[in-house]
């Protein structure tokens, strides 16, 4: 699905990345992890393709493409979908039109005629009771005003509708209860399949009690230092990343 | 990874064509440049006007020969020069068609590039025509309908010949002859227009709308509306405009006058889309309007515009509240992009007591344009509690334009309420990568901010025009961002 080879990349010429190797393959979850400024959201913008970062070095595979030279649009086209850390409001632009348009553009892309007005209020109807949204919410403005839960239940609603094959997920965890980390996580859950791929970066244990990764990886200083299990999670919840920073430093 | 500057959307901006630029040859009769008495005479000779009219246009012109062109404007643009204009011209043949079947082809041709075609337009919603080009109207439809009922909507030029008494008791009452400099010239030399007349309690059936093109070179347009609504009736007026691409400054100096009395209401709503001139800020039509409704008792006028257009605009729909309870409404979409400049905004005038003032005006700026908002609300001494919304908020797109605001209060009535509310705001690479990452690219990011930042007012318009709106906003900012 996704093969990261020794990603460079840099923000007005400071290096953040240096040296990504990555292999997501179909079907499976990976958990990045990490302390603050170690690049884990720098990571998640290049492969979505934010245009303030430079890609100094190596590549970014697709299904085996070179999505290098990808506006962030045609990324998103391909099925890379972001949950951002800090969803932005668009005053006026309700999630239902928000939604809509997006979905429109994306098959339009794809070379698919615009979805019937009744199939969209299908899909609306199913994915926001399996997030347990108020479908009230979906005519308010986007993010505008939202509590911090709502704008991260808000990013996931967005990940049902558009059904992305690879899905990111940058600390989605940060600012919810345990109540809407829960719901968030089991709409994560049932989203995954065989032929799709989560990411999800995080700084806790937490969310990964509930979204189960198939790999962990701790990323300092721009690289991938550590790779395990599930189980590796659990320790750095428990000792932290000093440890880790010895062991690289030494 | 594919850079998009914003360098790269300036360059693509500045590509931007007017759409509508075309030019329909349709044979003339214009009369040479300059402006006298003998012109105003002519004119009036012209369309067969009856003496008080000639006089009522003189008086006009003597009037404006006395005054100096305002600038208090906070626009910059070489002035006109008004002897080097033509101040008449008309389609040669002036017919009174029966079907579209008689009208020029040419003419039909002109609306089907435009998207008017009055086939279609005929279909929509129960929308009567009054089509104004250069200067003289040409067709006229759905009028039987409407005589059914009393109301009155023709050209200008007709109700004078028609309903003199009405037009002679209501012309100039709002915005009188020496009002300002551009009316005053609208009054001396005023081309056509159009005439409406609502009966008493009689609400009007269909929206009416007109549309205005201005169509040959160096004819500076004068229209002049009058609508009078009589007690207890209800009017919906439509006004659209385009023009073609000229290199010369066209020069635009309509006047409208609206008067809802005793329990009436007038919705009037613009789509203004004349040419804004090319990326170098070369041509484009001046924009020197003035539009004012009078309200009698529990009377209502709303003004909904949408300006894209014109290289200049210089203009102020306002209302006087006279009436007790009279309730005055403005909303309005300004856009500006390469070298346009916009100063506009209304005047709310507050006379009668409880009158309330509602005031929402959205500012989106672009490329090297300067757009400003300019309101004045007043309470008289004897407006009894007198209440006004206020709220001007602004877009940026780019670091090249402008936003200015520039609001007037004056309060001689202690129980008034007076709110005012500003905000000004740039459309942000966060925003946009956001809209990008969910699949939607950069010039659709625009138009779906730029409509969700517009959206109160849009709101507001009647729905077929609304559309348009929606397109014109997005065709005019094509490309922008900041």
């Amino acid at each position: 699905m996704l093969k990261i080879n020794n990603l460079h990349a840099s923000v007005e010429d400071k290096a953040i990345l240096r040296g990504i190797n990555l292999e997501v393959k179909a079907g499976e979850v990976h958990a990045i992890m990490g302390p603050n400024g170690s690049g884990k959201s720098t990571l998640a913008s290049v492969i979505a393709g934010k245009d303030e970062y430079e890609v100094t070095e190596g590549e970014i595979l697709l299904e085996n493409e070179n999505i290098d030279e990808l506006a962030p649009e045609e990324r998103a086209h391909k099925g890379i979908f972001l949950s951002f850390q800090y969803p932005v409001e668009i005053p006026g632009v309700s999630v239902t039109n928000f939604m809509k348009t997006a979905i429109n553009a994306t098959r339009k892309a794809n070379g698919l005629p615009d979805m019937p007005a009744n199939e969209m209020l299908k899909m609306i109807r199913e994915k926001s009771e399996m997030l347990e949204i108020d479908r009230k919410f979906l005519s308010r403005s986007l993010n505008e005003g939202f509590s911090g839960g709502e704008k991260k239940r808000n990013e996931i609603f967005q990940m049902a509708m558009l059904e992305p094959k690879l899905a990111i997920l940058d600390e989605t965890d940060s600012g919810l209860d345990i109540d809407a980390l829960r719901i968030v996580a089991k709409g994560v859950n049932k989203l995954r399949s065989k032929d799709n791929a989560v990411i999800v970066i995080t700084h806790y244990q937490r969310l990964l009690d509930h979204i189960v990764p198939d790999f962990v990886h701790v990323l300092f200083e721009g690289r991938i230092v550590k790779s395990g299990g599930k189980e590796l999670a659990h320790e750095l919840e428990e000792k932290g990343y000093d440890w880790i920073k010895e062991e690289v430093n030494a | 990874m594919t850079k998009y500057t914003e360098d790269d959307l300036r360059e693509e901006l500045k590509t931007k064509e007017y759409e509508y630029g075309f030019y329909t040859d349709i044979e003339s009769d214009t009369f040479p440049i300059g402006l006298n008495e003998d012109v105003v005479r002519a004119i009036s000779l012209k369309k067969e006007e009856p003496q008080w009219m000639t006089d009522w246009r003189l008086e006009a012109f003597r009037a404006w020969e006395k005054m100096i062109e305002p600038e208090w404007a906070n626009v910059k643009y070489v002035k006109p020069d008004f002897q080097s204009i033509s101040y008449y011209s008309a389609p040669n043949t002036k017919p009174k068609y029966d079907s579209l079947d008689e009208v020029d082809p040419e003419l039909l041709e002109t609306f089907k590039k435009l998207g008017i075609s009055l086939d279609e337009q005929k279909a929509l919603a129960g929308v009567a025509m009054d089509v104004v080009i250069d200067s003289v109207s040409v067709a006229t439809t759905f009028k039987k309908t409407l005589n059914e009922k009393g109301i009155i909507f023709c050209s200008m030029s007709e109700a004078i010949k028609e309903y003199p008494e009405l037009v002679r008791k209501y012309i100039g009452t709002v915005v009188p002859q020496k009002d300002n400099f551009y009316a005053a010239l609208n009054s001396a030399v005023f081309s056509d227009g159009s005439f409406c007349y609502i009966p008493k309690g009689v609400r009007c059936p269909m929206e009416l709308s007109t549309y205005f093109r201005i169509n040959q070179a160096n004819t500076g347009q004068f229209e002049r509306t009058l609508v009078v609504a009589d007690e207890g009736s209800y009017v919906s007026y439509l006004e659209g405009c385009t023009a073609p691409s000229r290199d010369e400054n066209q020069l635009h100096a309509a006047v409208v006058e609206l008067i809802a009395m005793d329990d009436a209401e007038i919705k009037y709503s613009t789509v203004q889309n004349w040419y804004p001139g090319n990326s170098e800020g070369k041509g484009g039509v001046f924009n020197f309007v003035t539009k004012r409704g009078l309200c009698e008792k529990n009377a209502k006028i709303s003004w909904t515009q949408v300006e894209t257009g014109s290289a200049i605009t210089w203009k102020y729909p306002s209302c006087i509240l006279k009436g007790d309870n009279s309730v005055g409404e403005f909303y309005s979409i300004a856009v500006t992009n390469n070298f346009q400049q916009a100063d506009t905004g209304t005047k709310m005038i507050h006379l009668g007591k409880n009158t309330k003032s509602t005031i929402i005006s959205k500012g989106i700026s672009a490329g090297k344009s300067q757009n400003s908002y300019r309101g004045l609300v007043q309470i008289s001494a004897r407006a009894e509690n007198a209440r006004n919304f206020s709220q001007c908020d602004s877009l940026l797109m780019g670091n090249d334009c402008g936003a200015h605001t520039f609001p007037y209060i004056e309060v001689k009535n202690k129980s008034s309420i007076i709110e005012h509310e500003a905000t000004t705001s740039k459309i942000g690479e966060d925003q946009i990568f956001y809209c990008n990452q969910r699949g939607i690219d950069t010039e659709k990011a625009i138009a779906l901010i730029v409509n969700g930042f517009s959206k109160e007012v849009l709101n507001k318009l009647p729905m077929e025009f609304a559309v348009e709106a929606q397109k014109l906003l997005e065709i005019s900012l094509e490309g922008s961002v900041g």
